[in-house]
């Protein structure tokens, strides 16, 4: 069998693993990307609205437009890609990890790498995961496929939809359905607020009036063979209320509701994932717990925005290059926990005394906070103010050198304010 | 004196914005933490636009959709209209990321441009 050899394996061509291949081959290291589909850019392709871009492009760009930015910028520092090419499995090497590859072009072919830069994304929930009751009819979508079906190939799903989830992928397919002549019945969210940014309520259901049901769950999907109505009550002490149930007719429904990190190649090569996240457990370098391993992107933590994928993936691939030219940073390694109010943390373990860049985000809405980094007596070693706090809405947070000098692991919370 | 309150929408930070708007017209603009936010709420007062993303058909190609954006934000009063328009195109590949597919839509100044570099 043949073997590859490359000394950074990128899996993934989205906007993760793009973005870090063209980090890492810009280092001079010679690096590839492995894609399963034949072409990069993942799921940015069928994102063909606005919004994308403005941290990192400092521009306003749309998906497609986003996806071949990264890509130019890794073609032309002289990243490799293997399309149509999926990584079964990784095998510790002795000169690193080893990947078997099944490739359209290549065959079954062995890829050794020194490092390797987990960038797989993410995948929606679906009906299935939330065993939601009613008919098995065709018309339920989760709403990134009914995404894929419009913006790729211009296949309208139906008349009158339903949104189950307030999740961007949904709001945004709100907007998308009215513009491609679907109306729009309502949005339904099972929390008593919504799971999208700010401004995809405003721009996506607001400005077309469409009406958002807080605190209701879908109680059942109907129909003969086509969706035909669903019915959904709102919540009572955590559960549906059937006496207030209504039902509104449709004959599409769109699941809305979460991501889920794609890490089955992950856990099969033995890597420890955080059940609070989905991915990957890492340090500060976005190493997992299996040396010469990075993950970023939305495999690592779902992301909000592409932005901030790219900006994590680049940190990443400087924390490859740094492995393979074993240079490690000095020190123990402590562990970061989320504590009140913060539903996760990443990085999970930091080097004391080192500056800290932080990503994580409040467990619920926040008007006011004081965000609180303590040591494991208590000793609050950095506090900063912040408002507006949203699960949707990811905060990113530095640390200053020597804040978390002497300590053996830290607790961050987010104490309301009034 | 009239009180709005808007959500900023030109990022993704979702300023809340409160706009008041004195009986003299004199509009003011509180909550925004950049300038975008005080350009993007008068301009809600006066003349609401967004900029319009969809997708045209690929000539020949029943299944393969351009993705493409207006240049330029688009009055609300005119989306359906270029919506209608867009969809009744039918465009020949190969496009370039940028090609005008629509040039100055109804003397806007407005260009609707494929976002997407495609061939056949």
């Amino acid at each position: 069998m043949k073997t590859l050899e490359y000394e950074i394996a990128v899996i993934g061509g989205g906007a993760a693993g793009l973005t870090a291949a063209a980090q890492a081959a810009a280092a001079g290291k010679r690096t590839v990307v492995i894609e399963r589909s034949r072409e990069l850019g993942g799921v940015l392709l069928q994102c063909i609205h606005s919004g994308f871009g403005l941290h990192y492009f400092h521009e306003e760009l749309t998906g497609p437009e986003y996806a071949a930015r990264v890509q130019q910028k890794a073609t032309e520092a002289g990243a490799d890609f293997l399309l149509a090419s999926t990584v079964m499995q990784i095998l510790p090497g002795k000169k690193g990890p080893l990947l078997t590859v099944y490739s359209r072009q290549e065959g079954v072919v062995w890829l050794q790498a020194q490092a390797v830069i987990l960038a797989m994304g993410c995948r929606e929930r679906c009906r299935g995961n939330l065993g939601i009751p009613g008919d098995r009819v065709s018309g339920v979508y989760s709403a990134g496929t009914a995404q894929l079906l419009l913006n790729r190939e211009g296949i309208v799903p139906g008349k009158r939809a339903v949104i189950v989830g307030s999740g961007d992928i949904g709001l945004i397919m709100a907007r998308r359905l009215t513009w491609s002549g679907v109306k729009v019945a309502c949005v339904l969210e099972i929390m008593p607020y919504p799971a999208g940014l700010s401004r995809n309520i405003a721009q996506c259901l607001e400005d077309f009036g469409i009406p958002l049901h807080l605190s209701t769950s879908i109680t059942g999907i109907h129909g003969r063979n086509q969706v035909e109505s669903v019915t959904f009550a709102p919540l009572v002490n955590g559960q549906p209320d059937l006496t207030q149930e209504e039902r509104v007719t449709c004959d599409t429904v769109l699941f809305s509701v979460g991501l889920v990190p794609e890490n089955e190649l992950s856990r099969d090569c033995g890597i420890k994932l955080n059940p609070l996240t989905g991915g990957a457990l890492v340090d500060e370098d976005l190493m997992t717990s299996l040396p010469g391993i990075f993950s970023c992107g939305n495999v690592l933590h779902v992301h909000d925005l592409v932005d901030f994928v790219s900006l994590e993936a680049e940190r990443c691939a400087d924390s490859a290059v740094r492995y393979c030219a074993r240079e490690r940073r000095p020190g123990s390694q402590i562990q970061i926990a989320p504590g009140a109010n913060v539903r996760y943390v990443i990085p999970n373990q930091v080097t004391p005394g080192q500056p800290h860049h932080l990503l994580l985000r409040t467990s619920r809405p926040l008007a006011a906070a004081e965000l609180q980094l303590r040591d494991t007596t208590g000793n609050r070693l950095f506090v900063k103010r912040l408002r507006h706090l949203r699960p949707a809405e990811m905060i990113s947070l530095e640390i200053p050198h020597d804040c978390t000098a002497g300590a053996k692991g830290l607790v961050l919370e987010l104490e309301e304010l009034n | 004196m009239k009180t709005f309150r808007k959500i900023c929408i030109c990022c993704p930070a979702g300023c809340h914005l409160t706009v008041t708007l004195a009986d003299d017209g004199e509009i003011q603009v509180n909550g925004n933490n950049c300038p975008r936010g005080d350009i993007y709420a008068r301009q809600e007062l006066c003349d609401p636009c967004r900029t319009v993303t969809a997708t045209v058909a690929a000539a020949g190609d029943p299944h393969c959709r351009i993705p493409v954006k207006s240049s330029e934000p688009v009055p609300l009063a005119l989306i359906d209209g270029l919506l209608a328009e867009l969809y009744a195109l039918a465009v020949p590949l190969p496009v370039t990321m940028g090609q005008i597919l629509l040039p100055d839509y109804r003397q806007t100044g407005i260009n609707i441009v494929a976002t997407r570099t495609m061939c056949p």
